[in-house]
């Protein structure tokens, strides 16, 4: 190093970031970036910042995370076989308990293969960047999650993103990939950020029309979208076309981990290519034992599905009638997403809700699609019908102190 | 499709993007002198995809700064 050289700061980029976080709080508002859970009652239900609050923006679709069954089999798992397993899959870190979850989800799918991972951020990050390589194309709707263009900014495949749920502009692009290139269309089956479901039946008939193999991210769906609970594909009965479903245990199973499921012949051989998997450590034995119990239950939550059908519903119709813009004409998931005028507002609207004591998310530009402020609502199963009240005069209120309906 | 032809084109085809009516020279940039956002940028290239039944995967447009760069690629890529 020169003597005296000046030191560039690496952090100057983040300037602008800064910048707006301390406008933000200097308003006197909490920052909605830092709430922490103090104590937390139920799937729907947690004391924040020192108030009891209904809980409205976990993804807890199905209220698995303090199921007795579930909460016992982690127990079993954590005496029995240690609090971690210190290791990669490939090497010392799969135990009994990552083969029965990935027998788990084979059932559940009814698919030959399930690959475990650590989280479903991993599990895109991994599956995608191995599979479609140089010289390949990956085309993707323009909406698609962080971890799938994660996933694509990790491989060397040329990456060519249509605009969102627009069948002819994917058609379009899947025509011009050069002769003989191989090609791998990424979806996903409901999109979190308004909660709005993709033409899926549409858009796999195009692409398989024109040779290409097929991703689902159905994260959002599992458990409760299609007959079986096992996503979009299965509703739009074109879950036979689906080449590779990727899924997450941090939402309807209700603990953290990421899996795929798939019926390709060689789909093994992943296992020892796809560097998210090898390197780096297998979920704990509590996790995967958490996970395959929830997953095992999920397949027999009929009436569960209905109730939180019912309160998608009911919260949906509720919030349009008391004037607010929301992200989907129709309940199309159990995201419900409440357009906010802007960020500014938004805020402070979260905050208000927070102090009536209902916890959402806050979600912003970038993770947003057109530059929009949301708060997002996802709801739950074990959301009691009086509770969806109680959040509709939480919302009424708020609504009207910030001056947004 | 000559350069001067593909140019003249893509400058019509800028038009509706160029809401503060910069003036396009080859070195016009698209973040900088355009200041088009991400969203733009995606219904811009897909306009000229679709003109020139092309793609401009996101790995080339990583190397498209600026106007002149633009007409160059088409060029090559419709070639």
């Amino acid at each position: 190093m020169t003597e005296g050289a000046t030191e560039t700061d690496l952090f100057s980029k983040f300037d602008e970031i800064i910048e707006l976080r301390r406008s933000l709080l200097a308003g006197g508002a909490e920052d909605p970036f830092g709430l922490v859970m103090e104590k937390v009652l139920s799937p729907t239900r947690a004391i924040c910042n020192g108030r009891d609050t209904i809980l409205l923006g976990t993804y807890n679709y199905m209220g698995m995370t303090f199921d007795p069954d579930v909460i016992e089999a982690g127990k079993d798992a954590l005496d029995n076989y240690g609090a971690g397993t210190t290791g990669s899959r490939v090497l010392n870190g799969t135990y009994q308990g990552h083969r029965e979850v990935e027998e788990a989800l084979k059932q559940f799918y009814a698919m030959d293969h399930a690959m475990v991972f650590s989280t479903g951020y991993q599990a895109n990050l991994g599956i995608i960047s191995t599979i479609a390589g140089k010289g390949d194309y990956i085309i993707l709707d323009i909406d698609s999650h962080a971890s799938i263009w994660d996933g694509c900014a990790l491989g060397n495949a040329e990456v060519v993103p249509f605009k969102h749920n627009d069948i002819e502009a994917l058609e379009k692009r899947l025509k011009r990939v050069p002769e003989g290139a191989g090609k791998l269309v990424v979806l996903e089956g409901v999109y979190s950020m308004l909660g709005d479901i993709a033409p899926l039946k549409e858009m796999i008939a195009v692409s398989k029309a024109n040779g290409a193999m097929v991703l689902v991210d159905e994260a959002h769906s599992m458990g409760f979208i299609g007959p079986n609970g096992r996503g979009v594909a299965e509703e739009q009965c074109v879950i036979d076309d689906v080449d590779f479903i990727i899924g997450t245990f941090s939402k309807s199973v209700g603990t953290v981990g990421g899996f795929c499921v798939s019926n390709h012949p060689k789909f093994e051989v992943m296992r020892l290519v796809c560097r998210p998997y090898v390197f780096t450590a297998s979920l704990p034995p509590s996790v995967v034992a958490t996970a395959a119990t929830s997953i095992r239950k999920l397949m027999h939550a009929g009436n569960k599905r209905a109730h939180l059908w019912e309160n998608s519903r009911v919260l949906h119709k509720g919030l349009r009638d008391l004037g607010f813009t929301l992200g989907t004409d129709e309940p199309q998931s159990a995201i419900i997403a409440v357009i906010m005028p802007d960020l500014t507002k938004g805020a402070a609207m979260w905050e208000a809700l927070l102090h009536e004591g209902l916890y959402v998310n806050l979600a912003r530009p970038p993770a947003t699609p057109a530059g929009m402020t949301l708060l997002r609502c996802s709801l739950c199963a074990e959301h009691s019908a009086e509770q969806v009240t109680a959040i509709l005069g939480m919302f009424e209120r708020a609504g009207k102190a910030v001056g947004i309906i | 499709m000559d350069r001067a032809a593909i140019e003249a084109s893509i400058r019509s085809l800028i038009e509706p993007f160029n809401k503060k009516d910069v003036e396009i020279g080859e070195g016009t940039t698209f973040a900088g002198d355009l200041e088009f956002d991400s969203l733009t940028v995606m219904d811009f290239v897909a306009a000229i995809e679709d003109e020139f039944d092309i793609i401009i995967s996101m790995n080339q447009q990583a190397e498209i700064e600026n106007f002149g760069q633009l007409v160059d690629a088409v060029t090559r890529l419709s070639g």
